[in-house]
């Protein structure tokens, strides 16, 4: 009805130019139906059924809630991946403006430096997970040997259920070259004169990064802080790789996403595993609104 | 404090690029140089570690492995291993199953997200802006709450175990190449489109003659992109692929590792090393692309 309203209030030219949009943008919305709004709807329907993929769903209400609720291994997959987030993503933000201001000084071979922090985060994650997995193994491996050099006995790291977590952290921060270019370019952006008419008012460079440079690229701060979060909580294939899809030891490592990954594979409950994608649905956009929210007072749009 | 504020007024007053070199300047140039250079050398040197470490360990013999401390230079470099990776797993097999997928999803992704991008970006049809807000809004939407439906309906299509779930939805359209072509194509000027239009040429005409050939370097970051995203590709795999002669690289090799233990770690480091080779290849040869690809991307946010 109100479309048809519409359809009655267009002018023949914006009729025509309707239909021609439309049309360009046809296999976005055949996309956006089909593996997107559909499966979307699917999903929250599964999450209140039992579905052990051979036979059809069976309405079982919010027992699939209740019952992850009291699941051990889901609370600790909640526990880990909060963790992970939680030390991740503020390492990876301050690693990656800490780099991209480093470069921003004025640097020979510039792009020789830009190549070494890069191309890791182009590197295939499942050759990145194998040859970590190697350099931290406890015996033998490269990191506890460079420990070892400045007299510090390495940890068991991924055979270890303290230290599992942190080798993950750690190995996540290789693959921060992807914000170092952003930060970059972004800092490169930022007007010469208000740098300088800062200096001309005695501010240091501690005050400068802090009242200018900060400010200037917080937009950009922000975006990568909210896909990185996403990205966070949905951490797989390393874990994957390095653990053959176990989350071991002592379910230490068991994120939110590899614990679906189980449900859905494993044990093949379709219904289990859909009730716990929309707790991390849940959880990731309330974040993302917490952001948005207090970015709000700390984001500088330029009057954009 | 108050003699820094001295010497930077002098150096404008001098001229706005050139600053006082007193001695006080000098040692404080110097010293941040050292620091700046030592801070990037300390850096690098993490980030180096772990190919130094690939390298070296898919040229060692099996006993070398185990010895501590770390032998960095194998001797003799067992350059054999990079042959038993083709031996003793399916690695040629790999590669070429990981291009079936990624040369029809780059062409795919390519066609259609331009497509998509000019309707949003060149073509004003009412309502544009609200549909837009919504392909952005998918942008947070979480893969992993849409893959097991979507894997049902794959499963009722029969398309388990084929290739096809991990190429058709690259045909249409990825919120993230959209937003990036539309950028691109906002930028270009309207008066060569009216110029078209005035000689008569259709809309997909102005698209495919004009606005396309001169989108390529936007272009060439979203094929660059999209094939990266398929030789990288893990989940996509790990579920709809069950037969192992189908898996493609990433997958291949994480089998490697579960399947064969520890005493053959050197030649799945070199298979290993062997699947990351085209991606610093292609990096090297389009280097800007890369670059500016990634700043886009991130910038306009």
């Amino acid at each position: 009805m109100l479309v048809a309203k519409r359809w009655q209030g267009l002018t023949r030219q914006d009729r025509r130019a309707l239909r021609t949009g439309l049309l360009f943008i046809s296999p976005w919305i055949v996309g956006f139906l089909a593996f997107r709004i559909v499966p979307f709807v699917m999903s929250f329907y599964y999450s209140f059924t039992f579905y052990p993929v051979l036979e059809s769903p069976k309405w079982v209400g919010f027992d699939n809630f209740l019952t992850l609720a009291r699941d051990p291994r889901f609370l600790s997959s909640l526990y880990n991946t909060a963790y992970f987030a939680v030390f991740a993503v503020p390492l990876g933000t301050i690693a990656g403006l800490l780099l991209a201001m480093l470069l921003n000084m004025k640097v020979r071979a510039l792009s020789t430096f830009r190549t070494i922090f890069y191309l890791p985060s182009i590197t295939p994650v499942v050759a990145t997970s194998l040859v970590w997995l190697w350099m931290f193994n406890p015996r033998n491996g490269v990191i506890n040997y460079v420990l070892s050099l400045v007299g510090i006995r390495g940890p068991g790291w991924l055979g270890s259920p303290e230290w599992a977590k942190p080798a993950l952290i750690l190995m996540s921060l290789w693959g921060v070259g992807g914000a170092v270019v952003i930060y970059l370019a972004s800092l490169q952006d930022v007007p010469r004169e208000l740098v300088e008419a800062s200096q001309l008012d005695g501010a240091n460079t501690a005050r400068q990064i802090w009242h200018i440079t900060l400010p200037m690229i917080s937009p950009v701060i922000l975006f990568n802080v909210i896909m990185g979060l996403i990205g966070a909580f949905q951490f797989f294939t390393e874990v994957h790789v390095m653990t053959g899809g176990s989350g071991s030891p002592a379910d230490s490592t068991l994120m939110m996403s590899i614990y679906l990954w189980q449900s859905a594979f494993r044990f093949f409950k379709m219904g289990y595993a859909s009730a716990q994608a929309w707790v991390l649905f849940t959880i990731i956009v309330i974040f993302t609104i917490i952001l948005f929210r207090v970015s709000g007072r700390l984001v500088y749009y330029g009057g954009r | 404090m108050v003699s820094t504020r001295q010497t930077t007024l002098a150096a404008v007053a001098d001229g706005p690029r050139r600053r006082p070199r007193t001695l006080r300047y000098r040692v404080l140039f110097a010293t941040t140089s050292v620091f700046k250079y030592a801070a990037l050398v300390f850096f690098s040197g993490f980030f180096v570690l772990p190919w130094v470490w690939m390298i070296s360990t898919s040229l060692k013999n099996p006993q070398e492995l185990a010895v501590w401390p770390p032998i960095w230079i194998p001797n003799p470099i067992r350059w054999d291993n990079y042959v038993s990776a083709f031996r003793q797993a399916a690695f040629a097999q790999y590669v070429i199953n990981t291009l079936i997928v990624a040369v029809p999803s780059v062409i795919g992704a390519v066609l259609s997200n331009a497509l998509v991008a000019y309707g949003f970006a060149r073509v004003r049809w009412p309502g544009r802006d609200i549909v837009f807000a919504v392909v952005l809004a998918t942008l947070i939407l979480p893969g992993f709450v849409t893959f097991i439906p979507l894997y049902i309906i794959f499963r009722k299509l029969n398309w388990i175990n084929t290739y096809l779930p991990l190429v058709i939805p690259a045909w249409l359209g990825s919120p993230f190449f959209i937003f990036l072509l539309r950028q691109f194509f906002m930028g270009l000027p309207l008066e060569l489109s009216d110029a078209a239009r005035v000689d008569g040429a259709s809309e997909f005409g102005i698209f495919w003659r004009i606005i396309l050939p001169l989108a390529r370097p936007a272009i060439a970051v979203v094929a660059l992109f999209e094939f990266i995203g398929s030789w990288n590709a893990y989940f996509g795999p790990l579920i709809y692929l069950n037969d192992k002669a189908k898996y493609t690289i990433s997958l291949g090799i994480a089998n490697m590792q579960t399947s064969y233990g520890f005493m053959n770690f050197a030649w799945i480091m070199a298979a290993t090393v062997m699947s990351v080779f085209p991606i610093i290849v292609l990096f090297f040869f389009a280097q800007r692309t890369f670059i500016e690809g990634i700043a886009l991307t991130g910038l306009k946010g």
